[in-house]
């Protein structure tokens, strides 16, 4: 006969304690400082880890179990889409200028998020945000993966994608997102979190996530809507992470509002500068059009960051400093981007185009003050030239900003009409700069950003300035890779085999 | 009847990436290899971290191996994130089956309390020894070199936290929160574990990937997982009487024989390389797996008793052949 | 007042998640897009385990959600029975 002993009914959030911070202990053979060696030097003060709430509470075999069934959905859909020449369904193959960027560029980033929480994962001194901060890595090393499995079909049809992982650390367009995530790593633990966890993780993701993957939706791209969804999911909890610890850092010692303050300023821009990719990408990349990046900014930007903001103002926290100036530059941004795309389409790993008479219709009827006014003007003056058989093309490339390192095409906030830039000189050397923003973030840390590895100057330091050389080192074949999107490998193609797959001839 | 679906075929331009041609040859490459190498940044970075500028963001110079290539360390699982979220999903399944089993037939309360007592004294404490394996091998994930080592440390990390977790749901079940608290003062000031806290505690603060990587999977876990799950879970308890225990850890003993292969691929591949590597990896080895055999026996002794000290050292006599068959001699 | 939102896949499973949503939360607004299915409530939120299991008929684990999410906008507060969004303005 069995002795029932009535068990404690635990709930979910003291079971999980048992589970997780319940593991770690005072250590006594080591300091505490000896054992986290980086948790001081930011001058972030935290008094009582125990007080960190516990975003999502995930148990290790819980994630398992959902996480595998998110996997085994996600691989059917792309082995369906791959066997089906699911390809075939894009609107168009000049769609996958967006998906090159993204492979080339924002995957890397995923892998390099990855690093750095499980760096993370290891150097916080509560088991709570060590646990949280692990299952992040975990997460970033499915969203690099995944992405990369979605996206190996296209690969194998397409050019621009076969050299992702040469150019990464070497083409000029890869350096954005590359110098955005190194500058996170070589923080400390707490900027890091306040970079990648907070501002890009939540106030930002849907900026990046929900126009990406909307666009592939509206575009025949069943490959890398099914990637997004899967991964928004872990998303959900990357959110959480990231307002819990801009919330821990503030309720654990008022001296760290101006330390976090001057991260969101610096971080908004830095993550903003990343996003005009994005947007450049909504306006002009996108045969199916979703929205404007402006519509895009509204609802995700304002909206979302208005309503977030304002909860954070109860800790003294406000709106990042460089926002008013952001949000002025959403009518501009995505323009200046893709004219410079367009000429500069020699360096890059994907095309460009002048926009068709009904693309330009669109853009007009969204940005209704701007682009009939500065854009439309230069756009029919490239078209002009293309006729005539000389085309726009410049073979060089617009100084790179130091800290940003985009190519200075913005404008100055209020003058669309004349190009914004700002020199720092600092130990004998002149610096460039795009912005006050990045101006800001370059004099507050000078002794960081001089060491950015600058890929065009590159190309004259190391190769002499020999372009053939240069396309040889990122891996990008002239002729197929680059140039526009008409007369191109990729538009023939798509055109002959949708031609085969729904006709007889 | 045979049905020949049909879809058209198209002329692929490639078979797969640039870097992976290089690799392996002009030809349609795996997920694994797809996803694994060569997508970690390896040149021409942007600023040395603030925390550590001795360091580069991606450094192998951090430890004392030396390889011409890092991606010659290729897990033999072949474990990416889809295959090894997918394996464990399915041990989670049994073992949830298991944990149901044991508790709806009150299997738990069937267990002499001098059984339970053992199973409790030697298995919770050592929740708190797998949180240090969670924290090591995120260490070495984190600052180790290049996607085939480091993700397979990253699923070793939370396999780990998985274990302390399965150990601490055996409390719950088998001892209610004192049984876990109970564990907790055992780990803190308990004799018998004074030693193996110690070991964890010092094993915190070394920053080398690789000694790191020796000192918990190579010999730490190469002597606590037969010694408690094998020799003592399995070898003693089951055959006293005690076999739902076995069922509520058959996760270990699956996860220890799996994740062996692993690491022996990891010493054996740095070993081979050079006398330099394998003279390196013998006096860690040596070092810390001597260590282990020593704080491991007061363990051993809850249940044992004067069994112990001939059990430890059989199992380090097995260790020291495992360890021959892969180059390093102790 | 703010707006917490929530974003879900839009697949057989979550239909009976979004009507349990609509009727424990009588102020949101669906909105349906490719793929997606985006509700907006002012100011809170609240998922309940009870209301999904009465529509679904079977045991829900909140946690299953995790399976669906896409995006969601405010603080969490997760227990055994719900799931509530909320922003403190």
């Amino acid at each position: 006969m069995d002795t029932q002993v009535t068990k404690k009914k635990l709930g979910l959030k003291e079971r999980y304690k048992l589970l997780t911070r319940d593991l770690g202990w005072e250590p006594t053979h080591h300091t505490r400082d000896e054992i986290y060696p980086y948790v001081k030097y930011e001058g972030i003060k935290i008094h009582d880890w125990d007080k960190w709430e516990d975003p999502f509470r995930l148990t290790m075999d819980a994630y398992w179990k959902y996480q595998a069934e998110k996997e085994r959905k996600f691989y059917a859909i792309i082995d369906a889409h791959a066997q089906n020449n699911g390809h075939l369904n894009l609107t168009d193959a000049r769609y996958l200028t967006a998906i090159k960027i993204f492979l080339q560029a924002i995957s890397p980033g995923e892998y390099a998020a990855s690093k750095g929480f499980a760096r993370m994962g290891r150097e916080f001194g509560g088991v709570g945000t060590q646990v949280a901060c692990q299952m992040q890595a975990l997460d970033e090393i499915r969203h690099a993966q995944t992405q990369i499995h979605a996206i190996s079909n296209y690969n194998k049809y397409y050019n621009g994608f076969h050299a992702f992982s040469d150019s990464r650390d070497r083409i000029w367009y890869t350096s954005v997102a590359r110098s955005f995530f190194d500058d996170a790593m070589s923080a400390g633990p707490f900027e890091f979190m306040i970079a990648i966890g907070f501002s890009f993780e939540y106030v930002l993701t849907n900026l990046l996530f929900v126009p990406f993957m909307s666009g592939a939706a509206y575009n025949g791209d069943m490959a890398t809507v099914t990637f997004g969804f899967s991964a928004q999911s872990d998303e959900a909890r990357h959110m959480t992470l990231g307002l819990e610890c801009i919330k821990f850092m503030l309720e654990q010692d008022p001296d760290n509002l101006p330390i976090v303050q001057r991260w969101i300023d610096k971080w908004f821009w830095r993550g903003m500068r990343v996003l005009s990719l994005v947007g450049a990408m909504m306006d002009y990349m996108l045969p199916k059009r979703v929205m404007s990046w402006k519509e895009a900014f509204d609802i995700y930007g304002v909206e979302n960051g208005g309503a977030l903001f304002n909860d954070l103002a109860r800790y003294g926290i406000t709106a990042p400093k460089g926002w008013d100036i952001a949000a002025g530059a959403i009518e501009h941004m995505s323009h200046q981007l893709f004219l410079g795309l367009y000429q500069w389409s020699f360096g890059t790993a994907f095309h460009g185009w002048i926009p068709s008479d009904d693309d330009m219709d669109w853009l007009s009827s969204k940005y209704p003050t701007t682009f009939d006014k500065y854009y439309r003007p230069r756009w029919e003056h490239i078209k002009k030239l293309e006729a005539e058989g000389t085309p726009f093309k410049n073979f060089g490339l617009a100084k790179l900003c130091q800290t940003c390192q985009l190519p200075t095409v913005f404008t100055e906030p209020g003058d669309p009409t004349l190009t914004c830039h700002r020199e720092v000189d600092y130990k004998g050397e002149k610096y460039h700069f795009c912005s006050d923003g990045c101006k800001d973030i370059f004099e507050n840390e000078p002794e960081k950003y001089i060491q950015s590895w600058l890929p065009m100057p590159a190309l004259f330091s190391e190769l002499g300035g020999d372009i053939g050389a240069w396309m040889d080192w990122v891996g990008l074949r002239n002729g197929i890779d680059n140039g526009d999107y008409v007369g191109s490998q990729d538009q023939v193609n798509f055109d002959k085999w949708r031609g085969m797959a729904t006709s007889n001839k | 009847m045979h049905i020949d679906l049909r879809t058209v075929a198209l002329e692929p331009q490639r078979n797969t990436f640039d870097h992976l041609v290089r690799r392996f040859g002009d030809k349609a490459a795996s997920r694994y290899q797809e996803g694994s190498y060569d997508i970690q940044a390896a040149e021409n970075l942007h600023y040395r971290p603030t925390w550590d500028p001795e360091q580069a963001l991606y450094d192998t110079s951090i430890t004392k191996i030396v390889l011409k290539d890092w991606y010659v360390l290729k897990d033999p699982r072949q474990f990416y994130y889809n295959t090894y979220t997918l394996a464990r999903a399915r041990q989670q399944d049994t073992t949830e089956a298991n944990f149901s089993f044991v508790e709806s037939r009150g299997l738990g309360a069937m267990l002499s309390e001098e059984l339970k007592s053992i199973a409790l004294n030697v298995l919770i404490p050592l929740r708190h020894a797998a949180w240090g394996s969670n924290m090591n091998n995120t260490f070495v994930c984190g600052y180790g070199y290049g996607t085939v080592f480091t993700q397979a440390c990253m699923y070793q990390a939370m396999d780990q936290l998985g274990i302390a977790q399965y150990i601490s749901r055996l409390g719950l079940l088998l001892g209610d929160t004192e049984a876990l608290t109970a564990g907790k003062e055992a780990w803190l000031s308990a004799p018998a574990w004074q030693p193996l806290r110690h070991y964890v505690e010092d094993c915190l603060v070394v920053r080398d990937p690789f000694e790191l990587f020796v000192a918990q999977n190579v010999a730490l876990d190469g002597l606590l997982y037969p010694l408690v799950y094998e020799r003592i879970v399995d070898g003693f308890l089951s055959s006293q009487g005690a076999s739902a225990v076995a069922m509520l850890t058959q996760f270990m003993n699956d996860w220890f024989d799996e994740t062996r292969k692993w690491v022996d691929a990891v010493i054996k591949t740095a070993a081979a390389e050079s006398d330099h590597n394998r003279e390196v990896l013998q006096q860690w080895t040596d070092k810390w797996s001597t260590r282990a055999a020593t704080v491991m026996l007061p363990i051993v002794k809850l249940a044992l008793g004067d069994q112990s000290e001939e059990t430890v050292g059989e199992e380090v006599a097995s260790f020291k052949a495992r360890m021959k068959k892969i180059g390093i001699e102790i | 007042m703010s707006n917490v939102f929530i974003a879900l896949q839009t697949n057989e499973e979550t239909r009976p998640i979004v009507e349990a949503i609509m009727i424990d939360n009588p102020h949101a607004v669906v909105k349906r897009e490719p793929a997606m299915i985006k509700i907006d409530a002012p100011g809170q939120m609240i998922v309940r385990k009870e209301t999904i299991e009465g529509l679904v008929g079977r045991t829900f684990d909140l946690q299953e959600m995790h399976i669906h999410l896409i995006t969601l906008s405010g603080n969490v507060d997760e227990t055994d029975d719900s799931l509530t969004l909320t922003w403190n303005n």
